[in-house]
């Protein structure tokens, strides 16, 4: 088993993913250069999260035309898990590897804070070993974390429960107040129809250990590990 | 050449007549206009210190575990395991003023520039922002600026902001500070020095093309702000900071290899200045071609090229012949570089465009301006303000709704809204966030971990600089030590107006004093600094604000402590002592709009004794929260205990001194701490045997903050009114 965490000029949570696979959960972990064409002997890649490209332009619309995106796509497309995080999930909408798009914080303001997000199906290469239901809090940071969608392309989300995370209260609620961003349905985290691709606005790497206030991100990381080693699941078609 | 004399170019560039003189008699011939500008910006106050320099030699910078004190680009302390800490602050309060947020993102670009150009990693920002009149639009407008231009830069290049302040005074209308701070860590052995040696060796310039951006900005940071100064927004610099980004992880691979000797960043005066300051730290002299700069616009003059003060740019010193591996390294980061010069070992900095010497100037004569010994005059006015009578200050029966109000007020308001806007967990060391007294952060690989605080109150400095001096100290020191850290070494920024006024040069010879006194008894020596003079507006100086920005060390990351009460039933104690004092405090200001008296009294020998005695118990595990006890005193540190936890207090405190200055007044040297039941008796006893003064003045109770007959509200009541919704 082999994590790939991709590097493009501009990323900035390459190494805190890295640390968090190699050190804290000890997984063997290699960083992958943007200028890579060949990415083969790793079973799941990580886009990080950061700037790419200084998000120039708009944000994650430079980084999809990077030269180790197309073997990121092949990567995808022949079953291989790939998880977004932040910045990584704004490429993931901008390369079309998942529907929507992430637009500017409703506040117009950057944010950063702990936050809570509630499981919405634990059916996934990502979240097997969550319960459903459950609330991870996981903390966020971005100034473009809004999911929007059409309403065609949220129903079918909805309906095939690929969205997998939403903000919510302490409690699990899924309110208004707890929506940071202004993201449609509160979602904080979505699949692809084939379940194999992952983006998510919160960092589960930055909840990895327990002086820094949580460990929930692990839960993530970890249902990708058991994953990997099981096999236990089905992907769909 | 007389066309100098003629057009008596040293005033266009803010020479004085003397300087002109000095210049020509020194080079023994008449400096050309190239030359000339050159001098203006290295002899100017932001790179030359002439006003200051005497006075800072009095500053301490030295201890056992300072390995770099002043004159480098950064500090540096030695923290045990091998590791070393880098640290200096600058302010960037003219550009800001200007233009917001590219001022403030500058700011933060030039000053990240320092710590990696000695070959550490960046690891914290801190901002210590001073902003005007809180009901001015003017204000808003530079405070959503300057924010969002710390977010910008900061955020995109992967350095978490954890901490600074953000105060609001009339005395900062119309020049706003903005001094940011940043903290790097390096291995002993590790550390690069920005030093031009060996003849012959090769000067690259790498990162942004450079452009007509930021011309003449070390001398516009020089002079007084004016109305006319919004025109001189083309002074200031414009940031990139995926090309910072860029920029940071290059030299951190660069500085691995044996053929770079050097690296320097491109600060203020550019080239000019850069170039200059690396031959005289290594006694050589370095020979340019400005053809060879890489520039974003044609046609740029000489002198356009060498003080342009375009951002993300370094120098590199790499041996004679082995530029390959260096050139190829920075291809990979797709970073533009350019052989620009080499070192020479005749103490002159020659300058060549298109192969003709344009100017050739001594190094020595660059960086050694003359210094300036300014008229001290202690200010008139200061006996007036310093006038205050308690008995026409009203005393309250309920001080609930002054509670709410001050709770309220834009400065001690929740800053929330402030560092929600950076991004201050990347890195993922951050275990105690923004909006505690102090920030922390674990050292990966080790169980150190370093504590990072800024303090400076103007007010205080404005009635009396000597003791708002010593007192900023005291607290920067007080923030660190409830965190559990023990304080190792500061880093400041002077921010004061014109030296010519005479009131403002003794204020400036009373901080110093103050500073040096508090230094030397902390053994916090200040290795690294600025001075930014000329923080006027419309010819009124700013309030005297001596920033301080404070590193400590926590020896277990396990052995720290936050402000917020941990849980019902625990005791509350008073460290230290409250005294009949209200003199410069946010209560005056806030409810009753006066600005007047003495300072709090401050002894240090308390001070360190009640400090020590936090440390010590926090270490043992028997402190649960502990909180400085400052602005806005004892009632203000009680609410922020209690809104931070969700939990109440019921406090009865026995004192015969006013109620007001029991509940706000800013006695020095206190600390608010809980304790479980079970630990209270070792606990007071040790502090008796310590010689502590301690007071038992309730304990965490219910939802809501009860202090004696005066005041009665409910958490919610508290968080509303300190949340603002």
């Amino acid at each position: 088993m082999k994590f790939g965490v991709v590097q493009f000029p501009g990323s900035n949570c390459d190494y805190d993913c890295y640390y968090a696979l190699k050190y804290v959960l000890r997984v063997p972990t290699a960083f992958i250069w943007h200028k890579e064409k060949d990415i083969s002997g790793y079973d799941c890649i990580v886009l990080p999260g950061g700037f790419s490209y200084g998000d120039y332009l708009r944000v994650g619309a430079i980084a999809r035309y990077s030269p180790v995106m197309k073997a990121v796509v092949d990567f995808a497309s022949k079953g291989g898990l790939l998880i977004g995080i932040c910045n990584g999930f704004q490429i993931l909408t901008e390369a079309g590897l998942l529907p929507g798009a992430l637009i500017r914080n409703h506040c117009l303001r950057f944010i950063c804070k702990p936050q809570n997000i509630r499981v919405e199906n634990i059916e996934t290469p990502f979240t097997n070993r969550c319960q459903k239901g459950q609330v991870l809090k996981v903390p966020i940071a971005h100034g473009e974390g809004c999911y929007y969608a059409d309403q065609k392309t949220l129903e079918e989300l909805e309906e095939n429960n690929q969205v997998l995370f939403r903000y919510c209260d302490i409690e699990g609620e899924i309110t208004k107040a707890a929506n940071p961003n202004g993201s449609l349905h509160n979602i904080a985290g979505i699949c692809n129809k084939k379940r194999n691709i992952f983006g998510l606005m919160p960092h589960p790497e930055r909840s990895m250990e327990e002086c820094l206030g949580s460990t929930d991100g692990r839960l993530i990381f970890e249902s990708i590990i058991n994953y990997l080693q099981t096999d236990s699941l089905i992907l769909k078609d | 050449m007389t066309e100098c004399k003629e057009k008596k170019i040293w005033q266009k560039w803010s020479l004085t007549l003397d300087e002109y003189r000095l210049i020509n008699q020194s080079l023994g011939r008449e400096a050309n206009e190239l030359e000339m500008g050159i001098f203006a910006v290295m002899w100017s106050e932001h790179c030359s210190y002439k006003n200051t320099k005497i006075l800072l030699k009095r500053l301490p910078s030295k201890a056992p575990w300072v390995v770099q004190g002043p004159g480098e680009n950064a500090g540096i302390i030695d923290i045990g395991e091998k590791f070393l800490v880098v640290m200096k602050m600058e302010s960037h309060n003219h550009p800001s003023a200007v233009e917001p947020f590219q001022g403030a993102a500058t700011g933060v670009g030039g000053i990240l520039r320092d710590i990696f150009t000695m070959g550490a990693r960046p690891i914290a920002l801190l901002d210590s922002l001073r902003f005007g009149d809180f009901n001015q639009d003017l204000t808003r407008y530079l405070y959503i600026g300057v924010i969002g231009g710390i977010s910008f830069y900061g955020n995109c290049i992967g350095v978490p902001t954890i901490g600074g302040e953000t105060i609001f005074s009339e005395s900062y209308q119309g020049n706003i500070l903005v001094n940011v701070m940043c903290v790097g860590l390096v291995k002993k052995g590790e550390i690069i020095r920005a030093v031009a040696k060996g003849k012959d060796n090769s000067i690259i310039l790498i990162g942004a093309k450079t452009g007509r951006d930021g011309i003449g900005g070390a001398a516009f940071a020089s002079e007084q702000l004016t109305k006319q100064s919004e025109q001189d927004r083309p002074a200031v610099q414009i940031g990139d900071p995926l090309a910072g980004k860029l920029l940071v992880e290059a030299c951190l691979e660069l500085k691995q290899f044996e053929e770079v000797i050097a690296l320097q960043d491109c600060g203020a005066a550019g080239l000019a200045s850069s170039l200059s300051e690396m031959a005289a730290r290594g006694k050589s002299g370095v020979e340019v071609e400005l053809s060879r700069v890489p520039q974003r616009e044609a046609n740029m003059t000489p002198a356009e090229i060498i003080l342009s003060e375009s951002q993300e740019r370094m120098i590199v010193v790499v041996k004679k012949g082995k530029e390959e591996r260096v050139l190829s390294t920075l291809k990979k980061w797709d970073l533009d570089s350019a052989i620009i010069g080499r070192v020479t070992d005749d103490g002159e900095f020659t300058i060549k465009h298109n192969e003709q010497i344009v100017a050739c100037l001594p190094v020595n004569l660059l960086v050694k301006a003359p210094t300036i010994k300014r008229k001290v005059k202690k200010p008139s006015w200061l006996s007036r303000v310093n006038v205050l009578d308690l008995e026409e200050i009203k005393v309250f029966e309920d001080y609930n709704q002054i509670l709410i109000d001050m709770l309220a007020s834009p400065n001690l308001s929740s800053k929330e809204e402030v560092y929600q806007q950076y991004d201050y967990q990347v890195q993922t060391n951050t275990i105690i966030p923004p909006g505690d007294d102090a920030a922390v952060l674990r050292i990966r690989g080790s169980k150190k971990a370093l504590a990072l605080t800024t303090e400076g109150n103007g007010r205080y400095c404005f009635l009396d600089p000597w003791q708002g001096a010593r007192i900023a100290v005291a607290e920067a020191a007080r923030n660190l030590s409830c965190k559990g850290a023990l304080p190792k070494a500061v880093t400041d920024c002077l921010n004061f107006g014109a030296p010519e006024n005479s009131d403002s040069y003794w204020q400036l010879v009373q901080t110093i004093k103050g500073l040096s006194e508090a230094c030397r008894f902390f053994e916090t020596p200040i290795i690294s600094g600025n001075v930014s003079l000329y923080n006027e507006n419309e010819g009124k100086p700013i309030y005297p604000t001596p920033i301080i920005g404070m590193v400590g060390v926590v020896e277990d990351f396990q052995n720290i402590c936050t402000l917020e009460f941990k849980k019902e039933n625990d005791l509350i104690f008073l460290l230290g002592e409250s005294l009949e004092e209200l003199g410069g405090s946010e209560y005056l200001k806030v409810i009753h709009n006066l600005i007047s008296g003495n300072p709090p009294s401050l002894d240090l020998q308390k001070e360190k004794k009640i400090q020590s005695f936090c440390r010590e118990m926090i270490e043992k595990g028997i402190i649960a929260s502990a909180h400085d006890c400052s602005l806005g005193g004892l009632a203000i540190a009680l609410a922020e205990s209690c809104i931070s936890s969700n939990l109440g207090a019921e406090v009865k405190i026995k004192s015969n001194i006013r109620s007001d200055c029991c509940l706000f007044g800013e006695s020095q040297s206190r600390i608010i701490v809980s304790v479980d039941a079970s630990f209270s008796g070792e606990f007071l006893e040790t502090a008796w045997q310590r010689g502590v003064p301690i007071q038992q003045i309730g304990k965490v109770k219910g939802d809501r903050l009860k202090i004696n007959q005066w005041i009665d509200l409910s958490v919610n009541q508290l968080k509303e009114a300190w949340r603002g919704r």
